[in-house]
């Protein structure tokens, strides 16, 4: 039984590593989202364009091609990353993609008459969106960024192929070193479970805070 | 290291074998999400609870873990069990289950977005059960499906490079085969991104196509 507790330390160890890229990989995949999002509604064409194309692309592949190709073709062009970089950049710029639609979506389903409203009170563009747009769009965004969360999470076990030291692979390791498939396997999709369960848990509560002071509005 | 326009010449057979396996895949394993997602959705509809919830809460656990994981899970734990399966098959079953957990939730919202009143309109003018079924609920709640059905088949496309992982030799893992022998990843890693932005791009065009004919289901 005490090997056991090694093995487990392992995978313990490993879940750190998927928390990280989880946490790291929803704040790029945030900051790419708001980014794209916002382009793509931008009065500008070319940055239309720009936005277009990086998420045709990047939802156009699956993460596994991306990571790859992010890992063994980027060094060519003379761009290394450490496995970890690279984990985080395919991820956050994958899900980013996904998000990026939601927040074009949710600023869209904002009424005309609060845009109307912003130029009759004279507001600067920026104005508008910080103080009139963004707080009515956050709240429908929320439910779909949570899924998105899940999604990032779940796209982590991916980076195990680039011999990232994650949950998935460390649970490899044990499998090749003890023989035993159920318990690493297993342990590790309850953990993910747990995770999952935690970002569920978490976006509701932002959620009711930020919905906080909207009643009626909607 | 250079683009060179030979080994790609010389590699594309190759790796359209590939592809022709992963198309093969994705369809079967879409025919397995499609009839065990309606399996799903169905029973987490019963009136039994002993049924519903655990189906509700397996289909949770599925939907809340990676497929990788999945997949490893099927490959590798299911033969100590005594069931062995060639890597084509648990690939198959980890993609059409894992996929199968969504589609359930198309269904469900499908059914559930046909009016009640359609329901007491069949009992009204005394249709049988599967009556109403079939001339009444199906006829209206499929074409609303159809676009987001279609984008999981999408979605399973470009999932199915995971399957390399429990060796499958399908698009991905020829082009990783073809790398690791040459020591050339630029030309084999671009192709396969080519490949399945090519893929991707037709079938979205197709899927507005759908949509713009069969309107969209609440996302």
């Amino acid at each position: 039984m005490a090997e056991w507790s090694g093995y487990l330390t392992l995978i313990l160890q490993g879940a750190l590593v998927t928390a990280q890229l989880t946490l790291m990989g929803s704040a790029l995949a945030l900051v790419a989202a708001f980014a794209a999002g916002l382009a793509r509604l931008a009065p500008f064409a070319p940055l239309n364009w720009l936005a277009t194309v990086y998420i045709e692309f990047f939802r156009g592949t699956s993460i596994f091609v991306q990571l790859f190709w992010v890992y063994f073709v980027l060094p060519f062009a003379g761009v290394s990353l450490s496995p970890l970089m690279a984990g985080v950049l395919a991820l956050g710029l994958n899900v980013g993609a996904y998000g990026a639609e939601v927040v074009r979506g949710a600023i869209l389903s904002v009424p005309k008459d609060q845009y109307e409203a912003t130029i009759a009170l004279n507001l600067t563009r920026f104005q508008r969106m910080r103080h009139v747009i963004i707080p009515q769009a956050l709240p429908l965004m929320l439910p779909t960024f949570g899924n998105n969360a899940i999604e990032l999470l779940k796209g982590t076990a991916v980076v195990s192929l680039i011999s990232l030291s994650d949950m998935t692979f460390q649970a490899q390791v044990v499998r090749a070193q003890t023989g035993s498939t159920l318990i690493p396997f297993v342990t590790i999709l309850i953990l993910y479970f747990a995770f999952a369960m935690v970002i569920t848990t978490g976006v509701k509560a932002l959620e009711r805070r930020m919905t906080r002071g909207l009643d009626g509005v909607r | 290291m250079e683009w060179d326009w030979a080994f790609v010449a010389e590699i594309t057979p190759t790796l359209l074998q590939g592809l022709k396996l992963t198309l093969f895949i994705t369809l079967l394993s879409a025919i397995v999400a499609a009839v065990l997602g309606l399996v799903l959705a169905i029973a987490r509809r019963s009136q039994n609870l002993l049924i519903a919830r655990p189906v509700g809460a397996f289909a949770e656990f599925i939907r809340g873990t990676p497929l990788l994981v999945q997949l490893y899970f099927i490959f590798y734990v299911l033969p100590d069990i005594g069931i062995v399966l060639s890597p084509l098959v648990a690939g198959v079953i980890g993609m059409g289950l894992h996929y199968a957990t969504y589609t359930a939730e198309v269904y469900r919202a499908g059914i559930e977005n046909v009016p009640k009143g359609q329901w007491e309109a069949a009992r009204a003018t005394n249709l049988t059960i599967p009556q109403t079924w079939q001339h009444v609920i199906i006829p209206q709640a499929v074409p609303p499906m159809i676009p987001a059905l279609a984008n999981y088949l999408i979605a399973m496309f470009k999932e199915t490079p995971l399957l390399s992982a429990i060796t499958v030799l399908e698009l991905m893992n020829q082009a990783k085969s073809v790398a690791n022998s040459s020591y050339r990843y630029i030309e084999p890693m671009t192709l396969v991104g080519v490949f399945f932005l090519a893929t991707s791009l037709v079938s979205v065009v197709m899927l507005r196509a759908l949509e713009h004919r069969y309107g969209r289901l609440g996302k």
